[in-house]
């Protein structure tokens, strides 16, 4: 049969933001798929650099809606490392407790739109009307929904009450005893069995080879999450459990996600416990000394990092955002080789996209000329390896490293 | 064989409980904002210094304070660019700003969004 | 003559079909509402939904044939209106009959299927397109379940006319009740003719935007849900006069509540599967019809068959 091109995107329903993706069909199977970004890209970046840090803590929160929390604790680490401020444990305490309670609104969001892709839009309403529970105690802890507005450099803005705490712990058992619930549907419900199951398929060398982070690579059996590796706020003193997942497609992501909802009541949990006493932020400075850091954080989707260079004034010189959604989205084509039309939406609504986050651009300018070119994926891979081994980095020993430690 | 309609139960349950949406804006009743919600704002002007640190720290420049006479300001706030952050509540040294529970914003006039809080004649 | 003209137009006909539609949309959508904890919309919403949509521009594509493109609304239209006429509502006989009228009903409500694939195909838009050949795609897989099962009592009945099956059961009571399978086989292959979930596949909202209906706008719109609402009710009324044929010798008022209540009852029925499924590919549509549905109506026929053995002895 001819093939045809048929465009998904900028404006679709299943997209929840715009994106454009072009997708060749003969019939209903898919031949190729190609994905093009920036439609949602705002100058966020380059706004940074214009407005003092206290002004970027709000800018910086309003890169998406969902991961709000993310992006704001991700640069007031990165400000907080180089300026040498150490917060309070109270504050790293509050920090994880909205960090995980931010986690548990997007995993619900999330299950609300996956049902809403394969057309069940029971398991929507459901889920969304649960999500209500959690908005309602983060709108009681922080004054709003989304967008918390919880951090300020040195540590945080609003304390919690005792009452407060009591309001968490029986939402916590309430929510518990829901997302139980939706384990069952999501498990042995036929209808939703039959979308998800070995749709959406990314074996676990090519979830490492293209760069997955999140849920989605922890689906593929990679056992990477940075609140374990690389602890940031108070997760070096929480117990809680790495969920992973051997299926390798969108069931597997749909368990993962669901895993992590039970992990996130536990660390709120123990959280709350732990909390000790004391003041909730320390007076920072306003001129942040020179210097660069990079920070990272387990956003609900993935790792997201976060990339601050000062210069010793009031505005910060550079920031750079890699959200977790840029890792994702090479993993799309992989997944739908050879699948039908009807994958689409939820093969795409797997990696849990969130284009806000992702829009960013980098400029090129090569050192002696005075304009700005442009660079093929392979260049700058090729020009990063060449750069570490001038620095006396030679990664292809880390290469064969990592390809033997996979294997075992 | 796994049968379908797992949701069976839970499904005909609502049919009995009351319905979780809200007939807004005919019953405005249950929505009750939190002590901590941060809505519209309101300058006390018998307060201020004048120092404005708050204009310094507002992310979206919605906020003006000009200075009428001696120890008499006043605050112009743009309810369109104020991003409800409240900041300068906290960075206020005299606590002249407070953030209200007022959410119903919206308006069909561009130039009603922007208000003056007037100083209070000596 | 001024009578089969009231009854062609008004009532059973056109505007009953109209107002029982528009109800109907109205009872499926609010049931559907409060199986999701919602609240649902008011009464009047689907006929302020058609009186806003006949109020908006059409916009007919350029590379579409726009004969064809305004025609099919208003086939669907008719051929629904000509089916009602043949299915007895509240007496055990219709409006107009002939031998073999359940045959030629079943191909009377086949029609706004085709509408909706010749409409999507000549609105030459890919995305109609391709929910256009989705929608005959689920025609062959659906169709013969929901003949085979729809023919069962009527071999049964030994005759082909929908008012002859009505007088067989009314003569033998309790007969109906053999034929529960094919029943459940109707009701859920019905859904699949109605494009209802889980087989809603050519007007899958989030995959091919809406499917036959993405260049439809304004007029041509507002007849199009119009005809699919009446095809709910039609479809009901056949399903209740071919399975649910008791209380037919009541007088007329208690006769025409009788037969309101059965429709209730199958568009409640449907509203809940609604609810209760994700929405199917198509190939997993076909093998499921062809691998249960096929099988089970083909065991209603060999049941009917034998026990018609049985009565004739």
């Amino acid at each position: 049969m001819r093939k045809v091109v048929i465009p998904i995107g900028p404006q679709h329903p299943a997209l929840k933001e715009p994106e454009s993706f072009s997708v060749t069909l003969s019939g209903e199977r898919i031949m190729a798929f190609s994905a093009r970004l920036g439609y949602n890209h705002r100058g966020i970046e380059k706004a940074c650099e214009d407005r003092s840090y206290t002004q970027n803590v709000y800018l910086t929160e309003r890169i998406c809606g969902i991961c709000s929390h993310a992006h704001s604790t991700a640069f007031v680490q990165a400000v907080e490392e180089i300026a040498g401020i150490k917060i309070p444990d109270r504050a790293s305490y509050i920090r994880t407790i909205i960090s995980e309670l931010e986690r548990i609104h997007s995993h619900l969001l999330w299950l609300g739109v996956a049902g809403h892709e394969i057309g069940f839009d029971t398991l929507l309403m459901y889920t969304w009307r649960d999500r209500e529970i959690v908005m309602d105690i983060l709108a009681q802890i922080t004054g709003n929904r989304v967008n918390y507005g919880m951090n300020t450099i040195g540590g945080v803005r609003r304390d919690i009450s005792e009452e407060q705490k009591k309001n968490i712990l029986k939402a916590m058992d309430k929510l518990e005893e829901r997302t139980l619930y939706y384990i069952t549907v999501a498990t042995s419900e036929r209808t939703v069995i039959e979308r998800l199951s070995g749709v959406g398929l990314l074996p676990h060398d090519d979830a490492v080879r293209l760069g997955a982070v999140g849920p989605t690579a922890r689906a593929s059996g990679v056992d990477r999450d940075t609140r374990r590796d690389d602890p940031y706020a108070a997760y070096d003193r929480i117990k809680f459990k790495v969920i992973t997942d051997a299926h390798c497609d969108v069931y597997g992501r749909t368990l993962v996600r669901v895993g992590e909802l039970m992990e996130a009541y536990k660390i709120i949990r123990q959280a709350l416990k732990d909390m000790p006493e004391g003041p909730i932020s320390v007076k920072a400075p306003r001129k942040i000394p020179a210097g660069e850091a990079v920070s990272r954080y387990e956003a609900p989707r993935g790792e997201d990092l976060h990339y601050v260079k000062s210069n010793g004034t009031e505005k910060p010189e550079r920031v750079k955002v890699r959200a977790p959604t840029l890792a994702n989205i090479q993993t799309v084509a992989k997944m739908l080789e050879d699948r039908q039309l009807a994958d689409l939406p939820i093969v795409i609504a797997a990696i849990d996209p969130c284009f806000s986050c992702t829009d960013r651009m980098t400029i090129i300018k090569r050192a002696g000329s005075r304009k700005h070119g442009a660079m093929a994926w392979d260049e700058l891979r090729a020009h990063g390896i060449n750069w570490y081994k001038n620095k006396g980095i030679d990664f292809s020993e880390l290469n064969e490293k990592l390809k033997k430690a996979n294997k075992v | 064989m796994i049968w379908p309609g797992k949701m069976l139960k839970q499904v005909l349950g609502s049919i009995f409980k009351k319905p979780a949406t809200t007939r807004y804006p005919f019953h405005k009743k249950e929505l009750d904002m939190p002590d901590r919600f941060r809505g519209k704002l309101l300058f006390h002007p018998e307060m201020c210094i004048g120092c404005k640190m708050c204009m310094r720290d507002c992310p979206a420049n919605a906020i003006t304070i000009r200075k009428i006479a001696d120890k008499e300001f006043e605050a112009d706030i743009d309810l369109g660019k104020c991003i409800y952050c409240a900041q300068c509540v906290d960075i206020c040294p005299k606590k002249a700003l407070e953030a209200t529970k007022k959410f119903e914003l919206a308006s069909l006039v561009r130039g009603k969004l922007k208000i003056t809080f007037k100083a209070e004649p000596k | 003559m001024l009578a089969s003209l009231i009854s062609i137009f008004i009532f059973p006909g056109f505007m009953f079909l109209v107002v029982a539609g528009l109800a109907g949309q109205f009872i499926d959508r609010k049931i559907y509402a409060r199986l999701q904890n919602r609240i649902g919309p008011p009464w009047y919403q689907p006929a302020a939904d058609f009186i806003k949509l006949a109020a908006k521009e059409d916009i007919v594509p350029d590379e579409a044939n726009p004969g064809m493109f305004k025609a099919m609304p208003i086939f669907a239209l008719t051929a629904i209106t000509t089916s009602i006429l043949y299915i007895p509502l509240w007496r055990d006989t219709a409006l107009y009959t002939f031998k073999g009228d359940l045959v030629v009903v079943l191909y009377l409500l086949t029609i706004p299927t085709l509408t909706f694939f010749l409409g999507g195909w000549y609105s030459t838009s890919l995305y109609s397109k391709i929910g256009a050949v989705r929608a005959l795609t689920q025609l062959f897989a659906y169709e013969v379940p929901l003949l085979m099962s729809i023919l069962a009592p009527g071999l049964l009945a030994n005759t082909w006319s929908l008012s002859g099956i009505s007088q067989f059961y009314a003569s033998h009571p309790w007969y109906w009740l053999v034929n529960i399978p094919g029943f459940a086989i109707s009701l859920i292959t019905l859904l699949g003719k109605l494009e209802k979930v889980p087989f809603d596949i050519p007007e899958a909202e989030t995959e091919i935007v809406a499917g036959t209906f993405t260049e439809y706008s304004g007029r041509l719109m507002a007849m199009f849900k119009l005809a699919i609402d009446m095809e709910a009710i039609a479809a009901a009324s056949l399903l209740a006069a071919v399975y649910l044929p008791f209380g037919l010798s009541f007088n007329p008022v208690i006769g025409f509540v009788i037969y309101l209540l059965k429709v209730l009852f199958i568009i409640t029925a449907m509203s809940l599967l609604r609810t209760l499924f994700a929405r199917l590919r198509i190939d997993q549509m076909m093998s499921f019809c062809w691998k249960y549905l096929a099988p089970l109506a083909f065991v209603q026929i060999v049941l009917n068959l034998t026990l018609k053995g049985f009565i004739l002895r």
